[in-house]
């Protein structure tokens, strides 16, 4: 059974770990230097578009839903999906009110 | 006559007893489901913050201008690199590196302290500015920052509690580790631990811009 575990278990390098820690402290160099430049309207959207590009990294990586079951992925995106629907059923009871 | 299950003695107790059998599958699908009913959790207060920002937009933006841009960047960094210990602290174990997974976690507390520090400091620089919950300075303000203000002690409140609650699962943790109870053959617990506290670092990865970065 133990072993059965670990065949199934992907191991993730050390390096790995390193290389998507450093693209993540990158990302938030990059989303805190371009706060002062005025993007307009679109700053938000692009400021939620980094965070969003972090947490596939921090999900697939540091959570290692991308080497999990599928049934894991299944179940992360019901729930996204669940979340997404709230948020976007809300706006449009906020906008068209 | 021989009894029948003479020949099982040699085999291991988790592994002859089908009460003792160890499913981290299982175990790792209930912490995902746990994880979700937290990412519900904080996403109705994202969600409110989101109906609140399209209502008061400019309060929210001059009231953002007081955060302190400095301490919540550095925050993000400390945050992100307690995640990265965690993460190493669990391929350690599973090359059975005992000693290199304790110190990985014990920087990762570490971490976490640091971050309620400087929180800590953070906080107690708006309080003695006479903005908090409640704060007559506060409450002379328009509504839109009343409710910036609000929001942002309330979701950066949780989400600290959530650093002190996983300080202490990763104090459990360690002590499994030292006793043996985590180890490269069973270390799910230390997995789901994972898990706990890279929710909290992907909580923060959205608060931060939500809350530092508005102009």
């Amino acid at each position: 059974m133990t072993d059965n575990h670990n065949k199934e278990h992907h191991l993730i390098g050390y390096g790995t770990y390193f290389m998507i820690w450093l693209s993540l402290i990158s990302l938030t160099v990059l989303t805190v230097s371009i706060a002062g430049v005025n993007f307009g309207s679109i700053a938000l959207l692009i400021a939620l578009l980094i965070a969003a590009i972090k947490s596939g990294l921090v999900i697939n990586y540091f959570m290692h839903i991308k080497f999990d079951d599928i049934i894991f992925k299944i179940f992360f995106l019901v729930a996204m999906a669940t979340l997404f629907a709230i948020f976007v059923l809300t706006s449009f009871d906020i906008f068209f009110r | 006559m021989s009894k029948p299950n003479e020949g099982v003695e040699k085999v291991p107790l988790h592994l002859a007893d089908p009460h003792h059998h160890k499913d981290a599958i299982g175990a790792k699908m209930g912490m995902w489901l746990f994880l979700f009913t937290e990412l519900l959790l904080f996403g109705g207060l994202f969600l409110l913050y989101m109906a609140y920002r399209l209502q008061y937009t400019q309060d929210f933006v001059i009231a953002a201008k007081e955060l302190n841009l400095m301490m919540g960047t550095i925050n993000t960094i400390v945050l992100l690199t307690s995640s990265l210990t965690m993460a190493l602290s669990i391929a350690a174990i599973q090359r059975n590196k005992k000693t290199l997974a304790i110190w990985m976690l014990v920087v990762t507390v570490a971490f976490a302290l640091a971050f309620m520090v400087i929180k800590y400091f953070e906080w107690t620089a708006k309080i003695h500015h006479g903005i908090y919950p409640g704060s007559p300075d506060l409450l002379n303000m328009p509504n839109g920052e009343i409710i910036f203000y609000g929001m942002y002690y309330s979701m950066t409140g949780l989400h600290a509690l959530h650093v002190i609650i996983g300080v202490v699962i990763i104090l459990f943790m360690l002590v499994f580790l030292i006793r043996d109870k985590i180890t490269q053959h069973d270390y799910i617990k230390l997995e789901n631990a994972g898990l706990y506290w890279h929710l909290v670092d992907l909580i923060w990865i959205f608060l931060y811009p939500l809350f530092y970065l508005i102009h």
